[in-house]
């Protein structure tokens, strides 16, 4: 009874603090994606202008995010019946997104950055994931 | 040292290649830091010490990747790969690789 009563309060924490971060940290997200928007990022190797380069140089960054309890819980059942697992979508979507943005805060004053890679990896077994993204900052001769 | 990850340093002319350069390192987790990221498991959200932990075990590898190109006499790196797979519970090794060049 008593396990019962923790597995029900870590749950009602996980949901309702797990909620509230996630929204916090998307807002701040799409706040800073928004400042940034002037610097693209592409998957692109080579520069589609034809202007002088003053510098490049590699620019990463990385995150690591964890999810909450209830939803590892929720994943856990989903585990049960197969099918598209929605509570790890934004954990990951988060992870890659803050990373790129801490690659842009990298590249201050760049014109661009090519060749943008993302690359995930998992380091514990509970959820959490480390998302890496990096690429090349060219800055054009001013 | 120069380093990019496309097959050129736009800007530069590559004058020399001296082959595959590479670093590596891993790196276990304090367990101190686990309890707090245990509790972060609960409530989710960035682990921050961990981000930590990786950015420097990073900086590592970068760093013994530069040692070996300047050791060949390099003064910069192309086509940097980074890779990061976790070999046991609670320990990640960190590779990262590029080709060595000399540009003028």
């Amino acid at each position: 009874m008593g396990d019962l009563i923790y597995l029900i309060i870590l749950i009602g924490i996980g949901y309702s603090v797990g909620t509230m971060v996630e929204k916090r940290h998307y807002k701040r997200i799409e706040q800073r994606e928004a400042e940034l928007l002037c610097l693209p990022a592409v998957s692109a190797k080579n520069l589609l202008e034809e202007k002088p380069v003053g510098e490049a140089r590699l620019v990463y960054g990385n995150a690591v995010i964890s999810t909450d309890y209830f939803k590892s819980l929720l994943a856990g059942l989903r585990n049960l019946v197969g099918g598209e697992v929605s509570a790890f979508e934004s954990l990951l979507d988060r992870a890659r997104r803050e990373a790129v943005l801490r690659m842009k805060a990298q590249a201050r004053g760049a014109d661009i950055i090519l060749n943008l890679r993302i690359e995930t990896c998992q380091i514990t077994m509970t959820g959490s994931v480390e998302a890496l993204a990096y690429g090349t900052a060219v800055y054009y001769k001013k | 040292m120069m380093f990019t990850n496309v097959e050129t340093i736009p800007g530069k002319k590559i004058i020399e290649h001296f082959g595959l350069v590479c670093g590596s390192t891993v790196r276990a987790k304090n367990a101190f830091k686990d309890i707090g990221a245990g509790l972060k498991n609960i409530v989710g959200g960035e682990l921050k010490s961990y981000t930590a932990l990786m950015d420097e075990s990073r900086r590592q590898a970068i760093e013994r990747m530069e040692q070996q190109a300047q050791q060949l006499g390099a003064n910069a790196i192309i086509n940097v790969r980074f890779s990061t797979s976790a070999i046991s519970q609670g320990a990640a090794e960190l590779y990262v690789y590029g080709t060595a060049v000399r540009v003028e």
